[in-house]
């Protein structure tokens, strides 16, 4: 590997931009293709399908025999509210390999206690939010139930560009909920973005149940290519 | 997502940066159970450092070796691993897998 090519594919990592490096494993010649330039790449359908997957795969392609290796940032999680769910999902995100993070103000909710080795910040989101470099790598899921605390964190997961933005509350919250975020001045595609009620639907009762469903979902918006994601919702 | 190359691809700019001769050894492809995914790295340095896996830890010694003369050859390399080779798989390790491994001089 060239030392420029190196260079500059560590510091995509570093900034948490994705990139594929194409090798030609017989030659040996390599190109970095960052995700940017993936729709104006001669590979664009690998180049999109590994990514999604999150897998380095070898391929054929012009007689050629090509690896491809993703290199995808870490999946974050934030939760926002240390509750009865989030004790439950901030766990089971982690064994899926996500950088979890649990925000809430109420420090009785948000203690190591509740949440022994998960990072804990109990701070208002406004105060919060800025420093976890939410972006397009993160879901973002708001559980507390208090708009003073899931709004304001909504509408900081709209500006970052969140890959899943989940709220936990039946269609009439969530509804009465969307008309707080446009009075705040949320577009309509952004609140269309919010996943709610929260998870797949598949009759969770307990806590944990609940953890699984809003996992299975974002791992669906995660992976799936876009027309089966909407099947799956 | 639980495996984070990070420090390996640090480590080899780092390296190469400090003057040393560098490879790189990849997972390109595997067959069967193999132990590590396409994309596991291992990064080598000239004093025989490396860091990093290809495997559940029993190529690594001979995929070293190779390394060596790859630095040295400055040309990449495919070697190939499959379970039956008794060479290079201890007992109790991966079952019934094969694996190709890429391994390249960096700088």
């Amino acid at each position: 590997m060239k030392l420029e090519i190196l260079h500059e594919l560590n510091a995509e990592r570093a900034a948490r931009r994705p990139a594929i490096l194409v090798t030609d494993t017989e030659s040996g010649e390599q190109r970095l293709v960052k995700a940017k330039d993936f729709a104006k790449d001669p590979l664009r359908a690998e180049l999109e399908k590994q990514l999604r997957m999150g897998k380095s795969a070898s391929v054929e392609a012009g007689g050629k025999k090509l690896f491809l290796n993703v290199y995808a940032p870490t999946a974050k999680l934030v939760i926002v509210g240390a509750v009865h769910i989030s004790q439950a999902l901030a766990p089971l995100a982690r064994s899926l390999g996500y950088d979890v993070t649990v925000v809430d103000p109420r420090t009785a909710f948000a203690s190591p206690e509740r949440f022994p080795d998960i990072p804990l910040v109990a701070e208002w989101p406004d105060t919060a939010l800025p420093p976890l470099n939410v972006d397009a790598y993160t879901a973002f899921v708001a559980v507390t139930h208090d708009p003073k605390i899931d709004d304001p964190a909504l509408l900081h997961a709209f500006e970052r560009g969140c890959f899943y933005i989940g709220a936990l509350g039946s269609r009439k919250t969530h509804a009465k909920r969307g008309d707080r975020l446009r009075a705040q001045g949320a577009k309509e595609s952004d609140i269309a973005r919010i996943h709610a009620p929260i998870g797949l639907a598949i009759g969770a009762v307990s806590p944990s149940e609940i953890a699984v469903s809003i996992m299975a979902e974002i791992t669906a918006v995660l992976r799936l290519p876009p027309k089966e994601k909407e099947e799956a919702a | 997502m639980l495996d984070r190359d990070e420090d390996i691809l640090k480590a080899a700019e780092d390296w190469q940066k400090a003057g040393r001769g560098v490879a790189l050894a990849t997972v390109v492809e595997t067959w069967g159970s193999a132990p590590r995914p396409a994309g596991s790295s291992l990064v080598i340095n000239d004093e025989g450092t490396f860091l990093g896996s290809v495997s559940g830890g029993c190529v690594e010694g001979a995929v070293v070796t190779e390394a060596m003369d790859v630095i040295q050859s400055g040309k990449p390399r495919m070697l190939e691993f499959g379970v039956a080779d008794e060479t290079a798989w201890n007992v109790g390790l991966s079952c019934g897998g094969t694996i190709r491994v890429f391994v390249e001089k960096v700088g």
